[in-house]
């Protein structure tokens, strides 16, 4: 029986299937933020030299994570679009920019709600808050370039350039704001990282860095599906969808 | 065919001298604000001097990215660019560098000039003018591909901007810090190299992408 | 890690503000996406019945004139 994996790289095939996969995803992503909240304040212990303060760690870390991973999960899927020229794998790539852009600010705004009883400054030029900064400002970018072109193909194509040019940036950023940073400040301030990770803390923040994917599928699917309603507005299967919804 | 893209587009940059001038005025127009808002405490300003001086340099080749494309845009000569068996990047190379002539290299020329008036020592006045002369073609390279992606967008400038300013920032980073690192006694001659990495990587791939975004745009 | 009781919990270790702080801002960022995008689906849907009753109206009278 050879699996057609093309079956579901049609719009339309991939909207009912993404509409059964929803619940499902929602259900694992509330069950593991429970799990991984639960772990976080109540199993974890005390920490020593931060006492409380370090639990944003369990909502901060696994933020900076997504924004990282969803922006290469973006990349990929607009090279495809490009590459094959699947409509599919655009719109993909254009659902999950802004849920990439908002880990991204959850994870600078935490960031800086943790810095603030550490390091008594709401904003340090450290290397990665930076280049988390900067990682916002592509995101910005890829999203402004969509909204501004009007006909959907040549925005994913334009889309795909600029995430593409983006994601061949971004080690070459990060590198070159380390060593700015050391340039300057030398690297006296660094992120306090709690000494030694106790093993509960890990789990809770895998758990949290779970539940956050999780998250992203259910958004990012949904998400897609709108998309998809938009795009194929005139093909008949959206038609008949009006028909009975 | 390549020398013919850089010789027609110079030109055209001759026939309307003024563009050329207002690219220039306004690095000059920039760079002397900075004094004025900051105030005239000399130590103070020779150590802005390289940060102000760079991002100036960002800016203004940024603002003549426009019109890089949007002129041949309108009267359809792009697309006879684009139908010309000639390979596409070595055509857009052209014009990329052509413009880089016609705004880099004014900039490169004037910078030392107004460093002076930051009180730059000679010394950080080379490396800088060494740094931006490193730096200048790898701005209109990447701003080129900004520049293909907006063709006839409408706002079509501030997107350029949105979409290019975080690829400039290693640039940059690496040009401001030349020029502070000589001053500082370390020597540029790391900075400097790193430019010239950035510079050979975007030569190669930067034409190539913004053949591949006007193809798209063009579309 | 027991909580002595529930304002210990909310107090955080004096970090309350920052700690809950951060979690509700998150709370606010993820249900809002989600909100948006029902929001977005709501209005295509109406956008989309509303072209759908049109060219149902177009059709009906083309059979009745």
């Amino acid at each position: 029986m050879a699996i057609n994996w093309f079956k579901y790289s049609s719009p339309a095939s991939f909207y009912s299937l993404a509409g059964k996969m929803i619940p499902i995803f929602s259900i694992t992503t509330i069950a593991l933020f429970v799990m991984g909240l639960y772990t976080g304040f109540f199993v974890a212990p005390t920490d020593f030299q931060q006492s409380e303060a370090y639990r944003i760690i369990f909502i901060h870390v696994p933020a900076a994570w997504m924004s990282m991973f969803l922006y290469l999960v973006m990349a990929s899927w607009a090279a495809i679009g490009l590459a094959f020229n699947t409509r599919l794998s655009s719109m993909i790539a254009t659902a999950i920019a802004p849920t990439g852009a908002m880990f991204t600010f959850l994870a600078l705004w935490t960031g800086a709600l943790w810095g603030k009883p550490m390091w008594g400054t709401w904003w340090v030029w450290d290397a990665r808050l930076t280049s988390e900064l900067i990682l916002l400002f592509l995101y910005i970018g890829f999203m402004a370039l969509q909204a501004a072109i009007d006909d959907p193909r040549r925005a994913d194509k334009a889309g795909a350039v600029i995430a593409l040019v983006g994601v061949v940036n971004i080690p070459i950023i990060y590198f070159s704001v380390k060593w700015w940073n050391t340039l300057h400040q030398g690297a006296t301030v660094s992120l306090t990282q709690s000494p030694k990770m106790a093993t509960t803390m890990l789990t809770g923040m895998f758990i949290m860095a779970l539940a956050c994917w999780m998250y992203s599928i259910v958004v990012v699917l949904m998400r897609t599906r709108t998309i998809i309603l938009e795009r194929e507005r005139h093909t008949t299967w959206v038609s008949e969808l009006q028909g009975t919804a | 065919m390549f020398l013919w893209v850089i010789q027609r587009d110079l030109l055209l940059a001759m026939r309307q001298r003024a563009d050329v001038l207002t690219t220039l005025f306004f690095f000059i127009i920039v760079v002397s604000l900075f004094p004025l808002g900051v105030g005239p405490e000399i130590n103070m300003l020779r150590a802005m001097a390289p940060g102000v001086m760079w991002v100036a340099a960002l800016l203004a080749s940024m603002l003549s990215l426009e019109r890089m494309f949007s002129s041949d845009y309108l009267d359809g000569t792009l697309e006879q660019m684009l139908l010309s068996p000639q390979p596409l990047s070595l055509v857009v190379l052209g014009k990329v560098l052509a413009h880089w002539l016609v705004t880099g290299v004014p900039l490169v020329l004037i910078a030392p000039v107004l460093g002076i008036q930051f009180n730059l020592p000679m010394d950080a006045l080379l490396v800088l003018t060494a740094s931006l002369l490193l730096g200048t073609p790898v701005l209109s390279l990447i701003g080129a591909i900004g520049a293909a992606l907006t063709l006839g967008l409408r706002g079509g400038g501030v997107l350029v901007s949105l979409l290019v300013l975080p690829l400039y920032i290693p640039v940059l980073i690496f040009g401001a810090g030349a020029v502070e690192a000589s001053s500082v006694g370390l020597g540029a001659s790391t900075h400097l190299s790193l430019l010239g990495a950035f510079l050979l990587a975007s030569l190669v791939f930067a034409p190539w992408a913004t053949a591949a975004a006007l193809r798209i745009s063009m579309e | 890690m027991s909580w002595a009781s529930w304002s210990d919990f909310f107090a955080m270790g004096g970090y309350g503000f920052y700690v809950w702080g951060s979690y509700l801002v998150a709370l606010f960022c993820m249900i809002g996406e989600i909100v948006l995008v029902f929001n977005h689906r709501r209005t295509l849907h109406k956008q989309l019945s509303l072209i759908h009753k049109a060219t149902q109206q177009e059709q009906n009278n083309e059979t009745t004139s």
